[in-house]
C-alpha cells in the first residue's frame, strides 16, 4: 500500500539548478515505509522526498507523526530489531542508504551524512570531554592524529561560535549549557563536512532567543559548506524563516509538499490548511480550518485509505477506503487527497 | 578532590565509632563471664576477682569501652583466651588468607559477570541472553557448598587437575598456593558473578537507552566502540558500588567455603572462637571486617567520582 512517489524537493531538475553546484540531488528517498514489531500496518508510509545541496527541506507535522522515525530510517539507526524497513530507498552518492551494509553505513555516518538530535542535554555522553567528542568524529572517518584531531574540533568551536573555545574542549557536557551544547553537537555533526546535515527538532528544547540564534548558525554554516538539510520542526515560524521546500507529514504519510511560498500561501491539503490555521504569526487563510479537531490516531486506529479522513472536516465515505494518490504540478507542488480544490467544496458548503 | 576525600574520610569515622561500640558490646552480649572463662577450669575466686581488675571489668561500662578503645586503636585487640596469643597476630596469620581469597574470587567473578552481563544486555531477548539468564540464576541458587563439593569430586578426586586441599601461602611458594586456592576462589567467584552479570546487564540495558549512544553511532563509530566506550562507561558507575559491597562481603570470610577447602581464613578464626567464647578474637575479627567494609565504600566513593564527572562539580 504505498503512495505514488512524492518529490517534495523536486527542484532538483528545476530552474533552481543553476549556479554553484546548487540544486544537485544529495539524497532521493523514495517509498520508505517502516514497520515496529506487533503493529498492523507499517507506521511510515511510502515516504518519498529529495534533498538538494544548498537547499533546506522542513519536514513538518504534528507530534507522533513520524518525522523522526523518518529520518533516523535514512539514518539506519533505528533499532534493527524493533522496527523493519519493509520498502523503498534511500540513495545518497549512488549508493542506497537501507541496504548498505553495517559496515558501509558506519563509513557514511558522521562523515559524509550527520546528524543533530532534539535533545541537547542527553545527546553528549557525559563522562567524556566535549572537545574529545568532537575529536573522535573527526578520528573515526579521517586519518589524522590526536593531536590534529583536536585542532579540527577548536577549529570547529570557534566556527560554531562557542566563546573561549580552547577552554570549553575540556569541559564536560554538564558544564555547558542547552544551546552550548547544541553548537558542540553542531560542530561534531559538521565536522567532517558533510553533504548531508538532518536536523531533528535541533531548537526545541532551547529557550526562545537561543533558539533563533542556532537557527542563524546553521543557516550560515550551510551557506558556507552548501550542504543539504533536513530540518525537522513543528515551529511553521522556523519553516517560513529557513525552508527552501516544505513536506508536510501525517501518520507516517507524506501528504503535500512544495516549494515554501507555495506551501504557505497555496496550501491544497486539508491537513495543511489546517495546520496553517493554527499558527499565530502568519495567520490563517481566512475563512476554514481553525484548528484541527481530534488527535493523531495510532497505527491500529488508521482507516485503510486517508489516514487524516477521521479528522477531515471534507471526509467522503471513499476517503476511508482509498488511498488518495500523491499528485504534483509542475511547479513541484504535490498533495495527496480526493477532493481538492478544496475551494470548490468550501464555497459549496463544507460536507459533501 | 582532596577535600573531597577528607570529607569522607571524616564521614567515615562516625561510622567506625558505631561499629566499634557495637562489637565491644559482642563481648556483654556473648554469654558467659568473660573472666570465668579465662580462668579456665579451676575457677580459683581470686583468680578470677583479679583478672577483672586487670580488664577493668568492674568499671562502669562506658569506661570499659574508653580502657578498649584506647587499646584498640594502638592495636591492642586483647589476646585469645584460648591460646594466649595476641588477637592481633592471630588476625595477622589469617587476614593474607582471606585476601588472597577475595581477590582470586572477584577476579573470577569479574572475568566472568561482566563480559556475560554486557553481551546478554546487547543481545537481549535471544538465545544467548536466556541461557546467560539461566546460567546466572543457577548460580545464585546452587549453594557454594554443594558446588565445592562436587568440584572436589570432579576436579581432584575424578581428573586430579587441582588438590582439594593443603594450603601454602603465597609467600612461599605463589604458584602453589594460586592452584590450591582456584577452586574455592572459582565457588565464591561465581556466585559473585551471577550478581555481577544481573547488575551490568540491567545497568547496560539502562544505557543503551541513552541519547548519547545514538550520537555515538550517529558518528558513524562501531558497535565495540559504542558499546565498550559509550555505553559501559557509564554503565560501570552502579557496579563500582555493587564491587565494593561484594569485596567487603568476601572479606568477611566464606566459612562454608574455607571449611570445605580447609584454608585457614577468617571464616574457620571466627567460627573457633564464637565456639570458643573467645570473645577477644571474635571482637577482632568483626571489627577487622568492618573496618575492611568501610575501606572498601570509602574506596568506591572515591573511585566512583573519578569515573563520574558530573559528581566532581559538587565537591
Ligand atoms: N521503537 C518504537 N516502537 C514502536 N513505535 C515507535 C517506536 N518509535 C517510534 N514509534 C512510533 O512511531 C510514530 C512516529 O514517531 P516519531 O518519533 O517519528 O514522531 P515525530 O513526528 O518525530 O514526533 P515528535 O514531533 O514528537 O518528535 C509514533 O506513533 C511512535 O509511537
Ligand atoms: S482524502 Fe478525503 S479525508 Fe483525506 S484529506 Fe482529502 S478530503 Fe480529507
Ligand atoms: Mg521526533
Amino acid at each position: 500500500m504505498s503512495v505514488e512517489t512524492v518529490e517534495a524537493g523536486g527542484r532538483a531538475n528545476g530552474p533552481a539548478n543553476a549556479g554553484s553546484g546548487d540544486g544537485a540531488t544529495v539524497l532521493r528517498v523514495s517509498d520508505l515505509s517502516v514497520r515496529f514489531a506487533g503493529q498492523p500496518v507499517d507506521t511510515i508510509d511510502g515516504v518519498s522526498f529529495t534533498l538538494s545541496a544548498g537547499r533546506t527541506l522542513c519536514l513538518v507535522g504534528e507530534s507522533g507523526c513520524g518525522k523522526s522515525v523518518t529520518s533516523l530510517a535514512t539514518m539506519r539507526l533505528l533499532p534493527e530489531k524493533a522496527a523493519r524497513i519493509t520498502s523503498g530507498e534511500a540513495r545518497f552518492e549512488d549508493r542506497d542508504m537501507l541496504r548498505l551494509s553495517r559496515r558501509e553505513i558506519e563509513r557514511v555516518r558522521g562523515d559524509r551524512m550527520a546528524m543533530i538530535f532534539q535533545e541537547p542535554m542527553t545527546s553528549l555522553n557525559p563522562v567524556f570531554k566535549v572537545g574529545d567528542q568532537v575529536a573522535e568524529a573527526v578520528a573515526r572517518h579521517r586519518k589524522v592524529g590526536r593531536r590534529e584531531a583536536r585542532e579540527r574540533a577548536l577549529e570547529m568551536f570557534r566556527r560554531v561560535q562557542i566563546p573561549a573555545p580552547e577552554r570549553r574542549l575540556d569541559d564536560y557536557p554538564h558544564q555547558l549549557s542547552g544551546g552550548m551544547r547544541q553548537r558542540v553537537m553542531i560542530a561534531m555533526a559538521l565536522a567532517n563536512d558533510p553533504k548531508l546535515l538532518i536536523a531533528d527538532e535541533p531548537t526545541t528544547a532551547l529557550d526562545v532567543t537561543i533558539q533563533a540564534q542556532i537557527l542563524r548558525l546553521m543557516r550560515t554554516l550551510q551557506d558556507e559548506s552548501g550542504a543539504a538539510m533536513l530540518l525537522i520542526t513543528h515551529d511553521l515560524g522556523v519553516v517560513a524563516d529557513i525552508a527552501d521546500e516544505v513536506a508536510v507529514m501525517y501518520a507516517g504519510r507524506i501528504v503535500e509538499s512544495g516549494p515554501v511560498e507555495t506551501i504557505f500561501n497555496d496550501p491544497q491539503h486539508p491537513y495543511t490548511i489546517g495546520l496553517m490555521s493554527s499558527m499565530p504569526t502568519l495567520g490563517a487563510p481566512k475563512g476554514r480550518l481553525a484548528t484541527i479537531p481530534g488527535s493523531v490516531p495510532s497505527p491500529f486506529e488508521f482507516p485503510p485509505g486517508c489516514r487524516f479522513a477521521t479528522r477531515c472536516p471534507f471526509a467522503q465515505t471513499r476517503c476511508f477506503s482509498e488511498v488518495p494518490p500523491f499528485e504534483r504540478n509542475d511547479d513541484g507542488h504535490g498533495w495527496a487527497c480526493w477532493r481538492t480544490p478544496i475551494e470548490t467544496i468550501a464555497e459549496a458548503g463544507g460536507h459533501a | 578532590m582532596l577535600r573531597y576525600i577528607a570529607k569522607r574520610f571524616a564521614v567515615a569515622i562516625p561510622t567506625l565509632v558505631i561499629v566499634s561500640i557495637f562489637v565491644f558490646s559482642l563481648q556483654k552480649m556473648m554469654p558467659g563471664d568473660p573472666a570465668v572463662i579465662m580462668a579456665g577450669e579451676q575457677r580459683d575466686p581470686q583468680v578470677i576477682a583479679y583478672l577483672r581488675e586487670k580488664y577493668h571489668l568492674n568499671d562502669p561500662v562506658p569506661e570499659q569501652y574508653a580502657f578498649w578503645a584506647g587499646r584498640a586503636v594502638r592495636g591492642d585487640l586483647g589476646q585469645s583466651l584460648r591460646s594466649d596469643v595476641p588477637v592481633l597476630d592471630l588476625i595477622g596469620d589469617k587476614l593474607p588468607v582471606t585476601i588472597q581469597l577475595a581477590v582470586m574470587a572477584m577476579i573470577i567473578a569479574f572475568a566472568i559477570g561482566i563480559p556475560a552481563g554486557i553481551v546478554s544486555a546487547v543481545k537481549k531477548g535471544t538465545i544467548t541472553d536466556y541461557v546467560a539468564n539461566f546460567v546466572a540464576l543457577s548460580g545464585l541458587s546452587i549453594p557454594n557448598f554443594w558446588l565445592g563439593i562436587m568440584l572436589i569430586l570432579l576436579v581432584s578426586v575424578h581428573l586430579g587437575w587441582l588438590p582439594a586441599s593443603g594450603y601454602v601461602p603465597l609467600t612461599e611458594a605463589p604458584l602453589r598456593s594460586i592452584e590450591t586456592m582456584l577452586m574455592p576462589a572459582f565457588v565464591l567467584g561465581t556466585a559473585l558473578a551471577a550478581t555481577l552479570m544481573r547488575h551490568t546487564r540491567s545497568a547496560m540495558l539502562g544505557v543503551l537507552q541513552a541519547d548519547y549512544v545514538r550520537t555515538a553511532r550517529a558518528k558513524g563509530l562501531g558497535e565495540r566502540v559504542v558499546i565498550l566506550k559509550h555505553t559501559f562507561r557509564n554503565a560501570v558507575l552502579p557496579i563500582v558500588t555493587l564491587s565494593a559491597l561484594l569485596f567487603g562481603e568476601l572479606l568477611a570470610g566464606a566459612v562454608l567455603t574455607e571449611q570445605i577447602f580447609t584454608i585457614p581464613g577468617f571464616g574457620k578464626l571466627i567460627v573457633d572462637a564464637v565456639f570458643n567464647r573467645d570473645y577477644p578474637v571474635v571482637q577482632g575479627v568483626v571489627l577487622c571486617t568492618a573496618i575492611g567494609f568501610i575501606l572498601m565504600n570509602f574506596f568506591a566513593d572515591i573511585l566512583y567520582v573519578v569515573l563520574n564527572p558530573r559528581m566532581r562539580e559538587s565537591l
